[in-house]
């Protein structure tokens, strides 16, 4: 039997699904897809996922929805030209037939998934000692497979120069985002004064907290990224000129730092990424700390875009 | 049904919608959603896998749910790097449009080369 919550969860779900394809506004569709995003990580609560349902509900709702609803509103201009090309009726059969084929095959694997499912909880649940740390995801994401966690963030880096290299000649090494200009008065500069606090001590707390319960650096990350774009869109901060060496350095620090503990383990244990006994937890916490700063940066400078407009103005 | 069973099936659904949103809509944004509902949908699926194996103690697998995390952020920064190609696209030619700009009807802006 389904769970009533659960067939709740998946009917929303599904119909937001069909209502950010269907939809004929853009900024409609953006805002279904932040909603959408909320409920899956009611999904993943549901899921046993609570590390994830943290990463959802920061990354994939709030700063992919506040990045999609930025540019979709950058875009609204072109909005009704683009739409104008509206793909013909063939084209539509063929892509609801592509799309019923990708389902049903898919929906055939679910159903066909091997009983009992293939696990490796025993392993982790037999290691984890080792590592020092409680939080098995942690584990997991600094310990047993941090090759994965090393190449994420030099992902996020490379995303970030990417972007970056698409700043137009004039604006190169400028300020991202224009000027923010809100009412210093305003409602949006108060909240932009008495929530980073309060925003700053639960990522904090988010971050060290993951060591041994759900949580870790890159939901931490995100909530002080957080912090840090409200008091930019409410004016109180500039953004960073992106020619700064101080800040080059720190969006390198963190991957630097992981890379040479990984060679340490070369020297060491034996293998890159290896940590020799005894000293699993500090150095898991060296990289955490190298990372949080340099992870805060690149998702807030991700979000703000590439620069647009020079260093004086 | 079971649990995971049915965000599975659900899964499987998002996918596909995401995968005709893809093909059907001109607006490049709109094409950056559906890939993010595409996405959302195979990390969805991995959940549920994640979630059938339970086992030694622990609510789910650990290892696929840290994978997905992984997922999710990097999710994210490919889709940070698509919406700022866009937006150079729109400020470079006014227009968001995919289609050739010397096809039937040019652009309203000009290439600024």
């Amino acid at each position: 039997m389904i769970e009533p919550l659960n067939a709740i969860l998946v009917a929303l779900i599904a119909g937001l699904a069909v209502w950010i394809t269907l939809a004929r506004d853009t900024f409609s569709a953006v805002v279904a897809f932040i909603a959408y995003g909320l409920l899956l990580t009611l999904a993943w609560v549901q899921l046993q996922g609570i590390d994830v349902a943290l990463t959802e509900a920061a990354i994939g709702g709030g700063l992919t929805g506040a990045l999609l609803i930025g540019a979709a509103s950058r875009l609204r201009s072109s909005e009704r030209a683009a739409a104008a090309e509206l793909p013909g009726a063939g084209l539509k059969c063929f892509a609801a037939v592509v799309s019923v084929a990708v389902s049903g095959v898919l929906a055939l694997c679910v159903l066909a998934l091997p009983t009992p499912a293939p696990t490796l909880a025993q392993e982790v649940a037999a290691n984890i000692g080792s590592t020092g740390v409680g939080n098995p995801i942690t584990a997991v994401l600094l310990a047993f497979r941090s090759m994965d966690t090393l190449l994420e963030a030099v992902v996020l880096l490379f995303a970030l120069i990417g972007v970056w290299s698409l700043t137009p000649d004039r604006f190169w090494a400028g300020r991202p985002g224009l000027r923010q200009t809100a009412d210093p008065n305003g409602i949006l500069a108060y909240i932009a004064r008495v929530l980073p606090p309060i925003g700053i001590v639960v990522g904090l707390y988010i971050f060290w907290a993951g060591a041994d319960y759900p949580g870790g650096k890159f939901q931490g990350a995100t909530i002080l990224a957080a912090m840090w774009l409200l008091t930019i869109m409410a004016g109180l901060a500039d953004p960073p000129a992106i020619g700064r060496a101080g800040l080059r350095s720190v969006l390198v620090l963190g991957p630097l730092v992981f890379i040479g503990i990984g060679f340490l383990g070369v020297a060491v244990a034996g293998a890159f990424l290896a940590y020799p006994i005894g000293f699993a937890k500090p150095l898991i916490l060296a990289i955490e700390f190298a990372l949080m700063p340099t992870l805060t940066l690149i998702l807030g400078l991700l979000l703000l875009g590439a620069p647009q407009r020079a260093v004086e103005s | 049904m079971t649990t995971a069973m049915a965000f599975g099936l659900c899964a499987a659904v998002l996918i596909g919608l995401g995968v005709y949103g893809l093909i059907t809509h001109p607006q490049p944004l709109r094409k950056i959603l559906a890939f993010n509902v595409i996405g959302s949908g195979v990390f969805l699926l991995f959940g549920a896998i994640a979630y059938r194996g339970a086992g030694a103690g622990m609510p789910a697998d650990p290892v696929p749910q840290a994978l997905l995390i992984t997922g999710i952020v990097v999710a994210f920064s490919a889709t940070a790097l698509a919406v700022a190609v866009l937006l150079r696209l729109h400020d470079e030619t006014g227009s968001a449009s995919l289609s050739a700009p010397d096809a039937e009807k040019p652009a309203n802006g000009e290439h600024d080369a």
